[in-house]
């Protein structure tokens, strides 16, 4: 011992830290630790500097800041002996990552190791380079590696097969150079180097063709062989897991074989034999053995289909799925989710087992369980499954929820043949968690009970049941608010009674008892309460002897701190008060709210959230259901560029959009300003704060609100709520495309050529639309619309008819003829002239209907088209 | 491929890391904190694998100590429960009968053994005999050296007194 050394040795280190009682204890023993340390590397300190080096990798485990000891790990590499590099290398693994700019020091020092005269230094090198190299590094030193891939010594050779695995994953393109020497390593009978040999092919045919064709055809009979080798040979201790000879191996050369077999017939066939006699011959009772049956089954379900071994393998599962042990019953699951794409119907069998899985008391198991049976429903098992999981969503615990409810409600949406086994699971789901069900659903949920006039006194009925049990959720509650405020009247007379009810006795008073709970909840959020609010105000129509009580609630909440109920409250009792005469017409229920509109806007809402910048659905030729997700798009792009949205930041750009777009009449900057009459005020009430519904009115909308952008977390949901305030009079199911396209009118340049447009397109009709400017009025586009039939039937009687908004005036020439021919064998045009009083600021929009008769029947298509290029 | 392997105990000390794949440090720390909240607080019967992020965890108790191999989504589970236990038994058969106090004072030993074990996250030896010899033989080259430096180190205290 060097009599001048100073510090203490690691085990003392680390037994004064074990000694610590307080974390402040340990962190200045750290700290005087560091210290010294520090000082010692100052020193350039040469014999206690692997000591150190220890220290700092313990001090590094407790997670504290160790970078001042990465030149060390560098020094101590580059030093002579083996065991100041053998800490080096280890502290070099354990401190840095590929990431350090310090880790290209070393490469020097790497190169000369794997050169080293000494084996075990070049076994550290390798195993270094193996863990923590860069592509820079991989690049430099494949070579190296590559020639120690034939070195004498069994044990580098694996560790240079295993460090080839990692610089071909940095480096795909040194695959090639790799192709030969690994091929030649699945001859060897080393079964480390075996193993590794294996592994580094399966990794070269993951990311070279090359490699995958090559290896299939040459060495595919070999590995089959080299399997029925070690599947056959006799006890060997050294590799002797619970009766089984090296299952590692196995499992290896079962996943390489599954890639080989993949997609190729010849190969698939030729290993067969052994698959089906790993299937039958491997003991299950360990788990060596079911880990090598689950691998064998994944390859079997994997190579090129073969009905005998297919239904082994499925047996097996099926032995799996029953098993005691929650490990064996957690691969079958996870197995049975890929076996359903090839085999669904086997998979159906099990589905008893499965859904008790959901129940299982394993979060694991139950995860992947449910994921299980997700996939497994369909038309005919829907009902039972769904009762099933909404039996167990009553007892689950509270994480699996969410979970559970999301996926029931996707199940229950995509899978409902009728209304009222809609309605009613919908409810269910609600009571039970209505808390975790997301806007979207129950949004869904309102635009289908919209659509079912003659479910409507049921559905107010049951939610009214359904509010008295559970009033603690959310969402339940927003549903019931909405549908009370709608159907009412049909509460309190039983009116539209189905069979299978009880008749309840509600009266006018119960009904309102039941909004002005929502309104006082301490729970409820603006929105809800925002939403009892309309609730009050239709009721009170309907409700004329309650009208006294509701004007009181709402006065309540005329000085309430939140702008928005203030706003509304206010509002409505002046309605109350003073428009009596107008006031039921204002106030009438809802039109049916448009599905395919719905249906169209969340899809693109969902892929807007995803990924925003989504062109494509631009271009689409006008259905119905004009995406709104595009129109996103370009305002986002609006407020990057600087263009003259007048104050482009956040919720506020999208309030700014809103004065933009107002009709010509109001003010532009409008979105704050008092109201100007009840009625105004009154029409965008009617379009309340939710995002699924639209208004649509016989008066223009003018919109003066905030409302839309509080209620709404995500930005798509906002633009959501503009389409549906921004629209002309007639249209009841905008897409609002064409509103927010004006904005950019200003910022782009006004060719003088436009393109032509598919302005319609269905599966039996085509419109497209060719455009010329005449050169007195720039105005005035002509547009000459050709109709072609993409049926097989000829169309008579033929007519095409358009409408616009107010700003455009439209002038529609006579068609060329009203008969067109079939299959695209001749066409119709039809001359049109629009003229546009907004010209630059808004751009053209156009409500088509084209009736024809086929086969003497009628048949009618409707359409809007915003996709007019911009500019006209 | 195994993405790291994580050696905690009961009280949520680590005991060992190695990453095969780059994490920083504080994805490190953040890491391990959340697994070893999910790992140690469930119950003994319960399956020995955790869906984590987009991999699998796969861990197993030892006494004080659980055993963790992140792992991804199509790797199999149950051979990495085997992994984790040839690994153990390596450590078993050097330490003679292991326990968590022989891992915190020769930490780096865990490390040396784990590295004849995997690299880049793969399995490179099935043989417990052969990483036990190759680990023994690379112990007797350390002894070597301290041996013929002690011995030098005596000779130059010798001339110089």
């Amino acid at each position: 011992m060097n009599p001048f050394s100073s510090g203490t040795r690691l085990r003392d280190m680390i037994r004064a830290i074990r000694a610590c009682k307080t974390a402040a204890e340990e962190r200045a023993v750290v700290r005087k630790e560091c210290a010294a340390i520090r000082a010692a590397i100052n020193e350039n300190d040469q014999d206690y500097r692997h000591r150190n080096l220890a220290k700092l990798m313990f001090i590094h485990m407790l997670g504290y800041p160790t970078h001042f000891g990465q030149m060390e790990c560098l020094k101590l590499i580059a030093s002579a002996g083996f065991p100041e590099k053998r800490i080096g290398y280890l502290g070099l693994m354990l401190l840095l990552d590929e990431r350090q700019e310090v880790l290209m020091l070393v490469t020097n020092s790497l190169k000369q190791d794997l050169n080293h005269t000494n084996q075990y230094i070049v076994g550290l090198a390798l195993c270094a380079l193996g863990n923590i190299c860069s592509a820079e590094m991989a690049r430099d030193l494949a070579p190296e590696v590559e020639r120690l891939l034939q070195f004498r010594d069994p044990n580098i050779r694996k560790k240079a097969a295993l460090c080839s695995v990692r610089i071909i994953k940095k480096v795909p393109d040194l695959a090639e150079n790799f192709i030969n020497p690994a091929a030649s390593l699945l001859k060897e009978k080393h079964h480390g180097v075996l193993i590794t040999g294996v592994q580094l092919c399966t990794d070269l045919c993951k990311v070279s063709p090359e490699a995958l064709e090559y290896l299939r055809k040459k060495c595919t009979d070999g590995l089959v062989k080299t399997l029925k080798d070690v599947v056959n040979s006799s006890y060997a201790p050294e590799y002797d897991i619970a009766g089984i000879t090296d299952p590692f191996l196995h499992i290896r050369l079962l996943k390489l074989l599954r890639i080989l077999g993949q997609g190729d017939a010849d190969a698939s066939d030729s290993m067969n034999d052994i698959l089906a006699q790993v299937a039958t011959k491997t003991e299950s009772n360990k788990i060596a053995g079911n880990a090598i049956l689950y691998e064998c089954v994944q390859t079997i379900m994997s190579i090129e289909d073969n009905g005998g071994l297919r239904v082994l393998a499925i047996n097996i599962l099926g032995r799996f799925l029953s098993n005691r042990d929650n490990n064996i019953r957690y691969v079958a699951l996870n197995m049975l989710m890929k076996a359903i794409t090839v085999d669904t119907q086997a998979v159906q069998r099990h589905r008893a087992t499965i859904l008790e899985c959901v129940k299982d008391s394993d979060a694991s198991i139950r995860k992947r369980a449910l994921e299980l049976v997700y996939l497994l429903v369909n038309e005919s098992n829907v009902k039972p499954l769904t009762k099933e999981l909404i039996e167990y969503l009553e007892v689950s615990d509270q994480e699996f929820r969410e979970d559970l409810t999301a996926k029931i409600c996707s199940i229950v949406a995509k899978f409902s043949t009728e209304k009222i086994w809609y309605i009613d699971q919908m409810l269910k789901v609600l009571s039970e968690a209505g808390n975790f069900v997301k806007d979207e659903v129950w949004h869904a949920l309102i635009v289908v009970i919209s659509n079912a006039p003659d479910l409507h006194g049921y559905t107010v009925r049951s939610l009214y049941r359904a509010f008295q049990a559970s009033a603690e959720q959310e969402s339940l509650v927003r549903v019931v608010v909405w549908c009370i405020g709608e159907y009412g009247d049909m509460l309190v007379n039983n009116a539209g009674m189905l069979d299978i009810e009880d008749p309840i006795t509600v009266t006018e008073a119960d009904a309102v008892d039941i909004i002005e709970m929502a309104m006082k909840r301490h729970t409820s959020d603006i929105t809800t309460k925002a939403m009892a609010l309309i609730a009050l105000l239709k009721l009170s129509s309907r409700f004329p002897s309650c009208s006294e009580r509701i004007r009181d609630v709402t006065i309540q909440h005329e000085g309430n701190l939140v702008l928005e109920l203030q706003q509304r409250s206010i509002e409505f009792n002046s309605i109350i008060a003073k428009h009596q005469n107008i006031r039921s017409t204002l106030v009438e229920r809802m039109p049916v709210l448009d599905e395919a509109t719905f249906i169209g806007r969340k899809s693109n809402s969902m892929a807007g959230t995803a990924s925003i910048p989504n062109g494509a659905s631009f271009n689409l030729p006008n259905g119905v259901a004009k995406p709104s997700g595009a129109p996103l798009v370009d305002l986002l792009d609006l407020s990057s560029d600087d263009a003259p949205a007048p104050s482009p930041a956040g919720s506020d750009f999208l309030q700014d959009l809103l004065g933009v777009d107002l009709s010509p009449a109001s003010q532009q900057s409008g979105v704050n300003q008092a109201p100007n009459s009840g009625t105004n005020v009154l029409l965008d009430l009617l379009s309340i704060g939710t995002p699924s519904l639209q208004s649509s009115s016989s008066i223009p909308v003018t919109t003066d609100i905030l409302l839309s952008s509080q209620n709404n977390k995500t930005p798509v949901a906002p633009l959501d709520e503009l389409s549906s305030l921004s629209l002309s009079a007639r249209a009841t199911s905008i897409a609002g495309a064409a509103p927010m396209m004006d904005l950019l009118d200003e910022m782009k340049d006004n060719g003088p050529v436009y393109p032509s447009i598919i302005a319609f397109e269905s599966s039996s009709l085509r419109v497209t639309f060719n455009f010329s400017k005449p050169p007195e009025n720039s105005q005035t586009t002509l547009i000459q619309a050709t109709f072609t039939n993409l049926s097989p039937n000829a169309y008579t009687d033929f007519v095409f008819q358009a409408a616009v908004p107010k700003f455009l005036q439209l002038h529609l020439d006579p068609a060329s003829s009203n008969s067109l021919p079939a299959s695209g064998n001749g066409s119709i045009s039809q001359n049109l002239r629009i003229t546009n009083s907004h010209q630059g600021k808004k751009s053209l929009v156009m409500r088509i209907r084209i009736a024809y008769k086929v086969n003497g029947k009628d048949a009618l298509e409707e359409g809007q088209i915003n996709n007019f290029p911009r500019g006209l | 491929m195994i993405q790291f392997v994580l050696l905690i105990s009961r009280q949520g000390k680590v005991r060992l890391t190695k990453w095969y794949s780059p994490y920083s440090q504080k994805e490190r720390t953040k890491v391990l904190r959340e697994l070893s909240g999910v790992i140690l607080s469930r119950v003994p019967k319960l399956c020995n694998f955790v869906e984590w992020r987009e991999y699998k965890v796969v861990y197993k108790r030892y006494a004080s100590l659980y055993f963790c191999m992140c792992i991804d989504q199509d790797d199999n589970e149950l051979e990495t429960l085997e992994i984790i236990h040839h690994y153990v038994e390596i450590l078993d058969r050097y330490f003679g009968s292991v326990c968590e106090l022989d891992l915190i004072f020769n930490f780096h030993k865990a490390y040396y053994i784990l590295d004849e074990l995997l690299i880049a996250g793969e399995l490179q030896e099935s043989s417990k005999k052969t990483v036990a010899r190759l680990i023994a033989a690379q112990d007797s080259l350390v002894e070597t050296a301290k041996e013929q430096a002690s011995s030098i180190s005596n000779i130059i205290a010798q001339a110089t007194k």
